[in-house]
């Protein structure tokens, strides 16, 4: 114990680290996907091909793509940069998919209104499809943030400095303390970032949290009844843009 | 005025959803689409903003061949509401109405106020401006598409199957209310219906369609229940029976009109056209 009340610094410095790891991945990876799953979800063919290409960049063995990376990127091994492209990677991997999900979970009646008042489909994507696309990707970028954060421990094996020198550095010394305060603080930044997420998704997605605490309340002179469901489904019909 | 010119309209080699149809939807007055499920009245309807487009034929609107006009900025020039009102759920209310004005680039102050006043038209309270959409009724949301659909103030609004979700009561509030409206708004309604007491209820002219977008029948409401084209017709609107085969009995001199179940439906009084009387009783 007596270790981390000395240590107080260093654990901040290797959490700062840690950070400046951890997020960059997080917000390029969703940049990065969101064009990337929207070419999925538009076409059948591109979707097929998106999909499975990302889904092998996810089963690239870590320790080999650090390794690998710098002769192709030309960063050094021991760069922050290798690490950040490398977790980069591995939240486009995780996103793309989810991004092509929400986008495809947005309600058809939805898109065919936008379209019939006059959206233009650049429009529909930004105003319509993403911001409705907003849960499933949120949900998706929550696991992308605990995975990264999670996964830029590994850092500390090739020598980059993040949360894991904590663990690295006393399993060589031998301080129990020091592990246990690398796992600690690693899991305590995993959550503070969803946590994070969580409110991010409250302040830009307000319609999912009201419709869930409020009731329907008969303000006006219509009659409250219960709407039954569309006994008919609509074909869909393709829209001509 | 729209105008529909011989118009096709094949899906794939065999799902043929319109088949030559050709029809003038007089300006300013309400043309109901009435079929059942598949006889290709959405495709009509969405072949007018462009959504659809025909595989042969054209359709004019006052002499415009829509063929000629870029898709999204007519679909913008035309009010268009759906079943189950169609709204987005991550806007509010008045921001649903304004959308189409924004989109056009009103300015945001400009579109919210003229929201709300669309709000008042269409009889809803504005207190539900900042709701979400999934915070109102049934009712109240085909209210708020219907004001969306006048937002731009249209001379065309297309409306398909918009109170198809909704229970019987509500509806026939949102009916008398749609009449209401038009008797102010003088708009050309393109209205789309599986129901033929709503068709006849709403139309000035009445479009009936059989499977493959085939016209059975067109003509004013009193023209087809007095003449029904043939024997599909008079079954899809019930001529031979329910509420609207009437006949008379005399009872003590006081001549009642009663429906085929027995049921009292009115008196025939004489200063009255008969034939109108009953019409209209039928009619709704
Ligand atoms: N995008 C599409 N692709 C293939 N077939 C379609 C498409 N849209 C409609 N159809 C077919 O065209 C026909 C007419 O469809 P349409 O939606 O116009 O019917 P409707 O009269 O509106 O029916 P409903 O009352 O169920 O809404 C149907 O047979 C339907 O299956
Ligand atoms: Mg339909």
């Amino acid at each position: 114990m007596s270790w981390i009340w000395s240590n107080g610094d260093l654990i901040w410095d290797r959490t700062l680290d840690h950070l400046v790891l951890s997020v960059p991945p997080i917000i390029l990876s969703f940049l990065l996907a969101v064009p990337l799953g929207a070419l999925a979800n538009r076409y059948r063919a591109s979707r097929g091909a998106i999909l499975s290409s990302v889904g092998l960049l996810y089963a690239i063995p870590s320790l080999p793509l650090f390794i690998v990376l710098p002769v192709i990127v030309g960063t050094s091994a021991r760069s922050p940069l290798n690490l950040i492209i490398a977790l980069t990677l591995y939240g486009v991997a995780l996103m793309v998919r989810v991004v092509a999900d929400g986008l495809a979970s947005v309600d058809p009646d939805v898109r065919q209104s936008a379209a019939g008042v006059g959206f233009s489909s650049w429009s529909e994507f930004w105003q319509v499809e993403l911001p409705l696309a907003g849960p499933v990707l949120l949900a998706g970028l929550r696991v992308v943030a605990v995975s990264t954060v999670s996964l830029a421990t590994v850092g500390a094996v090739i020598g980059v400095q993040s949360l894991g020198s904590l663990f690295t550095d006393g399993f060589q010394r031998g301080i129990q303390a020091e592990i246990i305060a690398g796992i600690v603080a690693t899991v305590v930044l995993a959550l503070v970032l969803d946590g994070a997420l969580v409110l991010l998704g409250r302040l830009l997605m307000p319609w999912t949290r009201k419709s869930s605490s409020r009731v329907m309340l008969p303000l006006t002179p219509t009659p409250l009844t219960p709407t039954p469901l569309t006994p008919t489904t609509t074909p869909t019909t393709p829209v001509t843009r | 005025m729209i105008e529909f010119r011989s118009v096709t309209k094949r899906f794939t080699t065999d799902v043929v959803a319109v088949d030559d149809f050709s029809l003038v939807l007089p300006s300013r007055k309400i043309t109901v689409l009435v079929g059942s499920s598949g006889s290709g009245k959405t495709t009509l309807l969405r072949m007018i903003n462009r959504m659809v487009d025909p595989t042969s034929g054209s359709i004019e609107i006052d002499g415009v061949d829509v063929a000629s006009l870029e898709p999204v900025k007519l679909r913008r020039s035309i009010g268009y509401v759906m079943q189950n009102s169609g709204l987005l759920p991550h806007r509010k209310v008045v921001d649903n109405v304004a959308t189409v004005p924004l989109l056009r680039g009103v300015p945001r102050k400009q579109a919210r106020r003229e929201a709300l006043e669309l709000l008042d038209t269409v009889g809803l309270s504005r207190t539900l401006a900042d709701r979400y959409p999934s915070q109102l009724s049934g009712g109240q949301q085909q209210r708020v598409g219907v004001a969306r659909g006048l937002a731009v103030n249209p001379n065309i609004l297309l409306m398909d199957e918009p109170f198809g979700a909704v229970d019987p009561i509500v509806r026939a509030e949102l009916q008398q209310e749609l009449l209401r409206l038009q008797q102010e708004l003088d708009k050309t309604v393109v209205f789309v219906t599986h129901d033929i007491d709503e068709a006849f209820l709403l139309g000035d002219q009445v479009v009936i369609l059989r499977t493959g977008g085939l016209v059975a029948q067109i003509g004013s409401p009193t023209e087809i229940l007095a003449r029904p084209a043939d024997e599909f017709v008079a079954s899809f609107v019930g001529a031979d029976r329910g509420k609207r085969a009437l006949h008379l009995e005399n009872h003590g001199g006081g001549e009642l009109v009663v429906d085929s179940e027995g049921r009292l439906a009115g008196v025939l009084t004489r200063d009255t056209e008969s034939g109108a009387a009953a019409q209209g009783r039928a009619g709704r």
